[in-house]
């Protein structure tokens, strides 16, 4: 395969419009799943994503490849030429930007590479998982991957970027053989070598453990223990809808009743901060804007922004929205870009202290099935999930049922009794779109328990 | 009108590719092993109001490689299309198969499947690729404009989304398959701000995706009559009262059910749920083994139907991703669970002879998995209208539309909303109600189905993207629904809920 740095340049030679970016993202991974204590599919892929748009005037034409072959690179091209030739101009268009100053990785530096041992040395290790479960009359269900993606730009205008990402998780869902019971334990980091499976599979035991005994409790609302997954999981899902154009246009929870945006505004508890930071230490992402198709997320006219540090909410305070570009222009406000990285930073106490300062209240460890029943306040619905559990004079008292949600995770903010400490987090529900987050548990005064579900 | 496979994709070289793919793995002791090389298109466009937000026209050709190795499931994928290529990639299978053999895996066994040699055109009239991407962009341009040109809302935003997918299979059984199959879905959702209070809703098309080509958008669902519509039923949503919660007796019209049967029955009889396979991600299911045949899911009126064979629908194929030819069968008869959907391994643990053909992949570099047919309620075989069912009702509402959803990782625990509810007394419809959710338990809710519409009620609804599995797959779906009528089933004013 020819490398990605070649590949673009092949292109940018051949281009015959105004312009042209092209973006090669080369992708491996490898794979483990199970179930019942057995594995059941698991593999090793190779991707290569080829994103080719041609700049004609204000117009773009972009088509998107897996592989592209010498003798199929100029026909490729060809067609997003003549695609942004015939079509309307683009209302986000702004002139390609320059490249910038920032420290970038080497551009002519291979796609990584996974190690050929990477599996199977996951394998040993969940092997004494496995056994260990087996021991203790335990089923085991989960997934481990490991994937290195490499992306490149290149534009006309003279843009080289390179960012390597590597990404490892692990999930997994303990069970008693008869179902009833269930626990769920999941981390992310950089490399899958880096995830200690003991803590996961304690953690995985001690749930099972509090789940012998069973509580009925109706519905209702609770004082709530959210665990660090299910605080991501409804975060990121407020992160995705802050999009400044949709908010401008009174379109979102961030949007103004009297028009414009919320920005400015209180919105949640003292301490409740959230930031996106390319270079947040073991949780970092590309250091530039990289988009193949525009939305009001971003612009494709955007791609190359140099990204930094930046603060959507400041102690509960609403501080800044996503912002292409034509947008910042056309509100007369600055760009800002997406951030591929979600970190609510904080320093409180641990869960276990938090279940010890807790009088009566609900301790959840991950949601599921989140969905948006209300834009304007951002009400999601969804499930707890394996593993609910009430807590009495800073005791667990034993499982109680799964509950369905109905939550605005912004009107939460306000509700924010207590936080704890921050740690990196793998949401269970976004996770595999969104990988990297630093969250804490949070106790939630009022969490509104809407109806019980059997699920177990 | 009866197509033929694209040149674009036969003359491409996986005849070759998947025999010595085959051999080499014969040659490293695979007992089985399949060969499966893909080509698939997508054009995606977004018109926000009267601009071109994006339009994305992509190829993706790539093959994926299974191979039993000791008892042992192991899979590869590539993109270089090389017989080297295909050969290391085949090697790659192997040695996954033998790392993960230190798990002492369950030795996959598989029922038998007849050899097939066929290839396979979904059924469909005009080829959206070859429709311009200016003439559709046009379209959905008068779309928009005809709904700005109402006045009573701010925004419109049409999205398109076609697909043509091309499949080679090869097992070491000797099956070889080719398909063609097509694939769109487009609707356009509306906003309105009411500039004196700032409340904010939005109201969508109800254009169901659908295996068909660019005729649906031309003569299948009527866009240009939904662009008049739309904007004043939104003003008269937002409008109306807001929903008493409590119990209410409801008609959901096909446009909403579609999706509850995709729920709360569909996901609830993949098999591989109940064998727990999907217990970390997707979830399990309530309609476990000892159910079956003896389960009532729902009231005698009741008939589910399973398919891979629906025209025009979006899991309808000749052969699935194991080579298994496609079929039919009873889900849920008389209201009691008869059936499940299976991939060949699974098949085998239910103690049948024969897979039902309900594995797919969603991509060249994703393992087949047990994916969902299209699995349809049955219309009343008397012609019973949308109105007869309304006729029934003194207190109740009637929903149209799918919007928000979601349900629990067993599939007992359901909510809903609508793009539209239409307040029900004393039979007869007197106007729109908003804020409004319904809530129920799985059984519960189909054990409350009274009647179902016949016939000319029948509406065949689908998804686009379902997701599964792990690494995430998504897969398209079509499900058959009349409209129905359900007894005392609990409605939630969505302002109420979680307010502070």
């Amino acid at each position: 395969m020819m490398p990605a740095d070649q590949l673009i340049e092949q292109l940018l030679a051949l281009s015959k419009t105004d312009g042209l970016q092209v973006i090669v993202q080369d992708t491996t991974s490898m794979n483990l799943r199970w179930a019942n204590n057995t594995p059941t599919t698991n593999g090793q892929t190779t991707n290569r994503e080829v994103v080719i748009i041609a700049h004609d005037g204000k117009r773009v034409g972009t088509t998107t490849h897996t592989n592209l072959a010498l003798s199929d690179l100029e026909t490729a091209l060809r067609v997003s030429e003549a695609t942004a030739r015939t079509s309307a101009e683009a209302e986000d268009y702004e002139p390609l930007l320059a490249p910038s100053q920032m420290p970038g990785e080497d551009w002519r530096a291979p796609a990584g590479e996974l190690s050929a041992s990477v599996l199977g040395d996951f394998a040993k290790k969940l092997r004494v998982g496995i056994d260990t479960a087996k021991a203790s009359d335990t089923l085991l269900f989960g997934f481990a991957e490991q994937a290195v993606s490499t992306v490149y730009l290149g534009t006309s205008a003279g843009q080289r970027l390179r960012h390597e990402q590597w990404r490892g998780q692990i999930e997994i869902t303990a069970k008693s053989p008869d179902f009833k019971r269930s626990a769920w334990a999941g981390s992310a980091a950089s490399r899958l070598d880096q995830i200690d499976l003991t803590p996961l599979l304690g953690k995985l035991a001690k749930r099972l453990d509090w789940s012998k005994t069973s509580i009925e409790l109706p519905a209702g609302l609770y004082e709530t223990i959210l665990e660090p997954s299910a605080v991501a999981d409804l975060l990121i899902y407020a992160y995705w809808t802050t999009m400044a154009r949709d908010a401008d246009e009174g379109r979102t929870v961030y949007s103004k009743k009297t028009g414009g945006s919320r920005i400015g505004e209180t919105l949640g508890a003292k301490g409740a901060t959230l930031y996106s930071d390319p270079a947040e230490p073991g949780l970092g992402v590309a250091p530039f804007q990289v988009a193949g198709a525009s939305s009001s997320a971003g612009s494709v006219f955007d791609n190359g922004a140099a990204l930094a540090r930046t603060s959507w909410l400041t102690d509960g305070v609403l501080t800044n929205l996503i912002r292409p570009r034509f947008w910042a222009h056309q509100t007369k406000t600055e760009p800002q870009p997406y951030i591929d990285n979600l970190i609510f930073p904080a320093e409180g106490q641990d869960l276990d202290e938090l279940i010890a300062g807790t009088k009566r209240g609900l301790l959840v460890t991950c949601l599921w099935y989140i969905r948006e029943v209300d834009p304007s306040r951002l009400l999601l619905t969804g499930l707890t999930r394996d593993g609910v559990f009430l807590i009495e004079d800073g005791q667990v008292k034993g499982a109680v049922s799964n509950y369905r949600f109905n939550m605005s995770p912004i009107e939460m903010l306000a509700q924010i009794k207590t936080i704890g400490q921050s740690e990196a987090t793998l949401a269970r529900e976004w996770g595999d779109y969104f990988a990297f987050s630093k969250m804490p548990p949070l106790v939630i005064s009022d969490f509104n328990m809407s109806s019980i579900s059997q699920a177990r | 009108m009866t197509h033929t496979i694209d040149s674009e994709f036969t003359s491409l070289p996986y005849t070759q590719l998947g025999q010595a793919a085959l051999k080499r793995l014969a040659e490293l002791g695979a007992s089985y092993s399949d060969f499966r090389f893909e080509r698939v298109r997508t054009q995606a466009i977004a018109v926000r109001d009267l601009a071109v937000e994006r339009s994305v026209d992509g190829a993706t050709v790539g093959y994926g490689i299974r191979a039993i190795v000791g008892g042992v499931w192991g899979f590869a994928a590539g993109i270089e299309v090389s017989e080297e290529a295909v050969l290391a990639c085949a090697v790659q299978a192997v040695a996954v198969a033998r790392a993960v053999a230190v798990l002492e895996a369950e030795t996959v066994e598989q029922v038998p499947e007849p050899v097939h040699q066929d290839s396979y055109v979904s059924d469909y009239q005009v080829d959206p690729f070859s429709i311009a991407e200016s003439d559709k962009i046009d379209f959905f341009m008068k779309v928009n404009q005809k709904v700005m040109d109402s006045g009573l809302v701010q925004h419109v935003d049409f999205s398109y989304m076609g697909v043509k997918e091309h499949k080679y299979f090869a097992s070491s059984e000797g099956s070889q398959i080719t398909q063609q199959r097509v694939r769109l879905q487009a609707n356009f959702d509306v906003s309105r701000i009411d500039e004196a209070t700032g409340a904010y809703d939005t109201m969508r098309s109800t254009a169901a995706p659908v295996g068909r080509g660019w005729e649906y958008v031309t003569d299948g669902y009527d866009f240009m009559k939904a662009a008049e519509d739309i904007p004043q039923l939104l003003v008269d949503k937002m409008a109306a009262p807001s929903v008493e919660p409590g119990r209410y007796d409801l008609v959901i019209d096909p446009t909403n059910l579609f999706l509850t049967i995709h729920e709360s029955v569909a996901h609830a009889t993949e098999f591989d749920r109940v064998l727990g396979y999907e217990a970390n991600y997707a979830g399990t299911s309530f309609a476990t083994l000892d159910k079956l045949g003896k389960l009532q899911y729902g009231s005698p009126i009741m008939h589910v139907v399973a398919d891979r064979l629906t025209i025009n629908g979006l899991s309808s194929v000749g052969y699935d991703d194991e080579g298994v030819a496609a079929q039919q069968w009873d889900i849920i008869k008389d209201g009691i669970l008869v059936g499940y959907q299976l991939n060949r391994q699974m098949a085998g643990k239910l103690g049948l002879e024969r897979s039902n053909g309900c594995a797919f992949a969603d991509a060249y570099n994703h393992v087949p998995i047990q994916r969902m047919p299209n699995v349809s309620l049955q219309p009343a075989t008397e012609d019973t209208t949308t109105d007869d069912l309304i006729a029934k009702v003194r207190r109740g509402i009637y929903i149209v539309g799918d919007k928000s959803w979601s349900i629990d990782m067993q599939r007992y625990n359901f909510q809903f909303t609508g793009q539209r509810f239409y307040e029900i007394r004393d039979g007869k419809i007197v106007g729109q109600l908003k804020d409004v959710a319904y809530q129920a338990t799985t059984t519960e809710f189909w054990n409350s189905m009274e009647a179902v519409g016949g016939k000319s009620t029948y509406i065949l609804g689908g998804a686009f993207n379902c997701g599964k599995g792990q690494p995430g797959q998504v897969a398209p779906v079509s499900h058959g629904a009349p409209s129905a009528l359900f007894r005392n089933i609990n409605i939630l004013n969505t302002t109420k809920e979680g307010a502070a």
